[in-house]
């Protein structure tokens, strides 16, 4: 057990560090998860959190959510609110996949419909959105262009004919970020990304077939309104992917950058190289922020794109029109951002710069910016669990306020890649899977082993964790009968 | 073995120890090492294209960092697996330069048996150090 000896119970779910527990602490660290997800974490993630908790500016608590595990910088799971006039922006408190994130699809198929299609459906996918190392996007763009595509992210390609309004409406920030600069990102990065768009990447990136049985329905009212009880058995589609090689090359820039002003400009000395970070108001810092903004953007053009392909896919193999299949979007979650919010710390509402590293914004009802449909409902949650195991929808809670309404991203991990990758035959899983109902395409056994459901948590644990803690409440729990994985 | 990957001081990345006796070797490990987690069988890896790449750092460690970064760009900008075939590492101008010629071909799925993404070189435990008997390096990959 790596559970240090200085970890306070604070009630059956919030588990804090005192800022005694290490020198330069400025707020306490708290871990949100049960006694037996506790107890489960990596000691990485102590250490990791407790050092988030040093960095200037931050308010009220360094959290780590039930499903965290080890990062780099913050760790995975991470979430960190500054204020913006003292504090700080860090690429290690955000990730290298900026705004990596998830999207949920509805369709009005039952699983008997699917499934004599299932092979078909899912080779088809497999072979027309661009999965593995190295893909290349179905989108040719010029340099220029994607310049566009990153300033205007989800509006690029609603003008190019990629997406409905409705996309927009029900993506995070309407699937743009404001103050998006194309001006702040390198050649580098535009070199690196300008080729990808559509395309789903490697690691744990999916795209799935689900089936949403009636006994998983756990909040029927938040099911219908989330509109997930059209059919009985319905089928839904679930796909995770981020900004891709631009993305990764604006975190490297930067993490450079901040690297080198960090202690010889503003004086910030930081326990970990890999929380390197630079004043929110200073010129770099700014610069930063824009240049996520881009690779955000990026990603909600990617992830548009690839839904835009979901829908040739289905109405080819049904012979439908998306409209006919009832193609729509749930919601587009995002992962890896720092973002301006509005939160009341001490009683009055301020704005904060929150942190989310491999953790989701999960937006009360009447919370900001939230489309009418949901007002009343809360933000939709999408939840990836394992390939294996099955994934969830949840909804915002008005007690998420602590954390700065945040909950939960996906399992998370608890073998390494390295040990799931001695563990586990990627063949051989594959097979099985099939066996239980789960049909996977990939361009990688040895990838698809690391991704074997055995190397993550328990999603049901994770999900009523955050259940119980109030940041997040269960609406239906998704089953996986087709999968296509980088 | 020269590299060997570890599962004790990362989950969802990549962690892996290197060590060689001259710096120029010890590139060339790392090398390896990061593109093995994308390519398992890098003996398949034709030398079909070379490429010549000069970067300058103001010590050894930050030019590891490059370098490494630099195997990573070309295969998203150019999709090329590339291996250093020759690296030379010299002080100038109160840092350091590097010069390697790089050579490899487009990725190839037939016959590459692709694993998983390198996204990055992580500062992470990350560490370049001069040892008893040549050098030694710890590398977390975000994947």
């Amino acid at each position: 057990m790596n559970v240090p000896a200085a970890l306070k119970r604070i009630s059956d779910t919030i588990w804090e560090l005192p800022v005694s527990y290490k020198t330069g602490m400025l707020v306490p660290a708290r871990i949100v998860a049960s006694e037996k997800l506790v107890n489960e974490m990596d000691a990485g993630v102590f250490e990791q959190v407790s050092n988030v908790a040093t960095l200037p500016g931050i308010q009220r608590y360094a959290f780590c959510m039930p499903d965290g595990h080890w990062g780099y910088g913050f760790p995975i799971g991470g979430v960190a609110a500054m204020d913006p006039g003292s504090g700080v922006i860090s690429p290690g408190g955000i990730g290298f996949d900026i705004n990596c994130g998830m999207r949920l699809v509805l369709t009005t198929l039952t699983a008997e419909e699917v499934q004599p299609k299932l092979h078909q459906l899912v080779d088809r996918l497999f072979a027309r959105i661009p999965t593995g190392v190295g893909c290349q996007g179905f989108v040719k763009l010029k340099h220029d262009d994607f310049r566009n595509v990153v300033q205007q992210g989800s509006r690029w390609c609603l003008k190019n004919g990629f997406a409905t309004e409705q996309d927009l409406e029900m993506t995070e920030e309407g699937g743009c970020f404001a103050g998006a600069d194309p001006s702040h990102v390198s050649e580098k990065a535009i070199e690196r990304g300008y080729n990808q768009l559509g395309t789903l990447g490697s690691g744990n990136h999916y795209c799935e077939i689900q089936v949403v049985r009636p006994e998983n329905i756990m909040a029927p009212e938040l099911a219908d309104a989330f509109g997930l009880t059209a059919v009985p058995n319905q089928v839904v589609i679930m796909f995770h992917c981020g900004s891709r090689g631009f993305g990764h090359q604006v975190a490297t820039d930067y993490l450079k950058l901040f690297l080198s002003v960090m202690e010889r400009k503003y004086d910030i000395k930081i326990v970990d190289r890999e929380l390197a970070c630079a004043p929110f108001h200073s010129p770099e810092g700014q610069a930063y922020f824009s240049a996520m903004k881009c690779a955000v953007n990026m990603a909600f053009a990617n992830r548009q794109v690839i839904l835009h392909r979901i829908r040739e896919v289905f109405s080819d193999v049904f012979h439908a029109s998306p409209d006919e299949l009832g193609l729509r979007m749930v919601y587009d979650v995002a992962h890896n951002t720092a973002k301006l919010e509005r939160h009341a710390v001490h009683g009055a509402k301020k704005e904060f710069l929150v942190h989310r590293k491999g953790s989701t914004r999960a937006w009360p009802p009447e919370g900001e910016g939230l489309p009418e449909c949901y007002e009343k409902t809360g933000q939709p949650v999408i939840i990836g669990g394992s390939m294996e195991t099955g994934s969830y929808l949840l909804a915002g809670m008005s007690s998420g306020a602590e954390a700065f309404f945040t909950t939960a991203h996906g399992s998370g991990r608890t073998m390494s890649r390295h040990e799931a990758k001695k563990s586990f035959r990627g063949d051989k899983l594959q097979r099985d899977m099939e066996q239980r109902g789960i049909y996977v395409r990939t361009d990688s056994f040895g990838g698809l082993a690391e991704e074997a459901g055995a190397a993550y948590k328990n999603i049901d644990e994770v999900v009523a964790a955050t259940e119980l803690a109030g940041l997040s409440k269960r609406v239906a729990r998704l089953v996986p009968i087709g999968n296509i994985k980088g | 073995m020269p590299f060997e990957y570890r599962g004790d001081i990362a989950h969802a990345d990549i962690a892996f120890d290197a060590w060689a006796p001259t710096l120029e070797e010890l590139f060339n490990e790392a090398a390896r090492a990061t593109m093995q987690v994308m390519v398992e069988n890098l003996g398949e890896v034709r030398p079909a294209q070379t490429l010549e790449v000069k970067l300058e750092e103001e010590n050894e460690e930050m030019l590891l960092f490059d370098f490494l970064n630099e195997l990573i760009f070309y295969k998203d900008a150019r999709r090329l697996l590339l291996l250093p075939t020759e690296v030379s590492v010299a002080p100038a101008d109160g840092g350091f330069v590097l010069r390697a010629r790089l050579s490899g071909e487009e990725i190839d799925v037939v016959r590459h048996q692709m694993n998983t993404d390198v996204k990055a070189v992580t500062m992470l435990r990350y560490k370049l150090e001069q040892v008893a008997n040549g050098w030694r390096a710890t590398v977390v990959l975000d994947v």
